[in-house]
């Protein structure tokens, strides 16, 4: 099979399709997986092609699931756990921070957890409280997770595959509202870049936004609006939170002088924070300006209908990259 | 003390379902649960009813219609929520699910207190103390934990008040839940956990959830556990009644199974025909929760057309209130964010709150902020 054109749903879908494919050991758990193929389909038609056996509709209860893949991990199985919206994570997040982060370490390394937990996350699409979270900040705070989100649809393809390939567990954070967004996707092709290496999206001289998940898209079109005004914004991918691929970061500050970092998570103590520290000891006899941060407020995700305030938008990044241009 | 959720119980091949008026509309005895009702009750029973179910179906309108972002339709659910919400006493609380517009009716909220958030500017917003009726609760599960605290905090006042804590099928694999019974047992908490078993949930049938009957699970946290016709409005309003009379006696928590059905999608979201077959549905609706208060009315000519005709015109009235209702109800200000984070306050919402004022200032006169998107 050629190149397709994907909307990102289809192109995870696809991922697992082919890591089911390759190892028998794979499986999918989550709630509504299975006939339904997920809320937002993302694991349509799997249940029909590979099973019950495979394609599991667990019960309510997001620590079971969490719990379970761990035990089904150590079996040897390799979970792809399901958790149906950002907001019904916490009732697995004893078992993600406390067991799935620490037992590698625990057992001096004999034990391997290799589970992917995939997330829908983030805001923009009109929907009731618990279901536009930004939590990425929780997991990567946690050593013993590895961290990734994806922004595109063939990134989403492939950093799922590469993801449940890879032996550590891994939170994978897929952005909802780009969900329909369509990628030019060959499954038979080749991995355009390692799990955890940054991507320069959009090179540009004068000024770096760093972004990941569903901020890359905004920041792109931000790097082309100013792009009418004279300036030069590279727009970098991050692609995956933990580790971050900071040599990258550094590659492109360095040459700007600017950076700005922008997330739907709250600025306060978000991955803003830490990369603005880590780009600040890297470059700071290179920086122009100090590193802004755009991002949602300290205040609990409002209600949908006044969630375009609450979510960076082209204005509010170009807001800061002017203040940053003009230092 | 009878227990019917003993291992003997759990063994029978058909469990005990409490039915007091069967699908076609005939009064049944049964031997433990009683209920002496009036012509009048009964009639107002029906129409809150059809009430409730006219409510419901406007909502489901106005989500077509792009008014509301979202809608969970009660639909085929109208008898478990108004004979549970009925047996409450004002003094009483409710802890609901997203779905129990009808508890809310018989508490009396105003059905337009709980479009805000399915309309998207809020997130509940009533004030739970005003009908003793607290906010929805989307995460599965966790308000059983809150009814059994708020339980807790009855028995140290040494009031007879009592809780009905709503859940659903699904919601009964939730650690919270489980951990719920626990507590309301430990502590013998006067709180009834009211269970709807619609039979699905989203798009898991019971069966996902459970090898035995959900009202079974009480005997193992030692309290009782009854299966009641959920479609069955004065079944559910006896069996909820008497459970609340033990909460308020002191003999603490009860299970109720209510054996119902969704007739509809898990919202307006889902799409049911993926997942399940139209003999179901085509089957449960023989056993509509209305028809038979309606047939029952007629037969013992407790009601004449005029009434029916009557209670009609004022659901008609509802729906228009409702649509009109929503059609108005304002966006809220965007600085709405920014409000009610804390109620001491926090130095940082507030620097953030003046940094948005002034942000959202240096459009004025040039462009909409947020138009750029
Ligand atoms: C903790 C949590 N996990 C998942 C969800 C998503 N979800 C919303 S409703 C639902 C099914 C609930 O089924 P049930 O408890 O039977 O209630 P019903 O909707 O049938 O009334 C699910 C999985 C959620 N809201 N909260
Ligand atoms: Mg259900």
């Amino acid at each position: 099979m050629a190149a397709e054109n994907y909307s990102m749903v289809k192109a995870l879908n696809e991922a697992l399709r082919r890591s089911l494919e390759a190892d028998p050991k794979t499986l999918v758990m989550g709630e509504d997986v299975g006939r339904l193929g997920g809320v937002f389909r993302v694991t349509d038609g799997l249940h029909k092609d590979f099973g019950d056996a495979r394609i599991i509709d667990t019960p309510l209860a997001e620590s079971g699931i969490m719990g379970t893949a761990i035990g089904l991990a150590l079996r040897g199985y390799r979970p792809v756990v399901e958790i149906q919206f950002d907001g019904f994570v916490y009732p697995a997040f004893d078992q993600i921070v406390t067991q799935l982060a620490k037992m590698h370490a625990r057992a001096l390394g004999h034990v391997k957890l290799p589970i992917t937990v995939r997330i829908p996350f983030g805001g923009g699409i009109g929907a009731v409280e618990h279901h536009s979270e930004s939590h990425e900040a929780y997991f990567a705070h946690t050593a013993g997770l590895k961290v990734v989100s994806p922004s595109n649809p063939v990134d989403a393809h492939w950093m799922l595959r590469q993801a449940i390939a890879s032996d550590d567990p891994v939170i994978f954070l897929e952005p909802k509202r780009r969900y329909w967004d369509k990628g030019v996707v060959d499954p038979l092709g080749e991995a355009p870049a390692a799990l955890h290496a940054a991507r320069v999206a959009r090179p540009g001289r004068d000024l770096t936004l760093i972004a990941y998940g569903p901020m890359v898209k905004v920041c792109l079109e931000a790097a082309e609006a100013a792009a009418e005004d004279g300036h030069q914004i590279e727009v970098v991918d991050l692609r995956s939170l933990s580790p971050v691929d900071f040599d990258t970061l550094e590659a492109s500050v360095k040459r700007t002088g600017r950076a700005v970092v922008v997330h739907e998570a709250p600025v306060f103590m978000g991955m803003g924070s830490e990369l603005a520290a880590r780009i600040t000891e890297r470059c700071f006899y290179s920086l122009e300006a100090p590193v802004l941060r755009v991002g949602g407020y300290f205040a609990p995700y409002p209600p949908s209908r006044v969630e375009e305030t609450y979510l960076p938008d082209l204005d509010r990044v170009l807001d800061a990259v002017d203040r940053a241009l003009a230092f | 003390m009878t227990v019917e959720s003993t291992a003997g119980a759990a063994t029978a091949a058909v469990p005990e379902l409490v039915q007091l008026l069967t699908p076609e509309g005939e009064r049944v005895e049964h031997p433990r649960f009683s209920l002496e009702t009036t012509p009048e009750e009964l009639r107002s029973i029906y129409r809150d009813l059809v009430l409730v179910r006219r409510f419901d179906g406007e909502a489901t309108a106005l989500q077509r219609q792009g008014e509301l972002g979202l809608w969970a339709s009660l639909l085929g659910q109208e008898a478990a929520q108004v004979g549970s919400g009925r047996a409450q006493r004002p003094g009483d609380w409710a802890f609901p699910t997203y779905r129990e517009h009808g508890v809310a009716w018989c508490k009396g909220v105003d059905p337009l207190n709980l479009l805000g958030m399915f309309r998207g500017v809020n997130h509940g917003g009533w004030d739970p103390y005003e009908k003793n009726f607290q906010l929805y609760t989307i995460v599965i599960g966790s308000q059983t934990l809150h009814a059994t605290g708020y339980a807790m905090g009855i028995t140290k006042d040494g009031t007879d008040d009592a809780v009905v804590a709503y859940f659903g099928d699904g919601a009964s694999s939730q650690g919270d839940v489980n951990e719920a019974f626990t507590f309301a047992s430990v502590y013998n908490a006067p709180v009834v956990f009211f269970c709807q078993n619609n039979q699905w949930a989203i798009s898991e049938p019971t069966e996902r959830q459970t090898r035995v009957p959900l009202y079974q699970r009480a005997a193992g946290f030692g309290f009782p556990g009854v299966r009641v016709d959920g479609n069955d409005v004065l079944a559910c309003l006896a069996v909820t009644r008497w459970a609340l009379e033990r909460a308020r006696n002191g003999e603490g928590p009860t299970l109720i199974e209510a054996f119902t059905y969704r007739m509809g999608a898990h919202t307006t979201s889902d799409d049911p025909t993926r997942y399940r077959i139209a003999d179901e549905l085509e089957e449960w609706k023989l056993k509509d929760p209305i028809e038979r208060v309606k047939a029952y009315l007629v037969r013992e000519e407790w009601a004449d057309q005029e009434f029916f005709d009557a209670v009609d015109a004022e659901s008609e009235q509802l729906a228009r209130r409702v649509r009109e209702g929503v059609r108005n109800m304002p966006d809220p200000d965007p600085t709405s964010i920014f409000e009610n984070v804390y109620a001491e306050g926090h130095a940082l919402v507030d620097e953030e709150r003046a940094q948005y004022v002034e942000y959202a200032a240096s459009f004025d006169g040039s462009e909409e902020v947020g138009e750029g998107r």
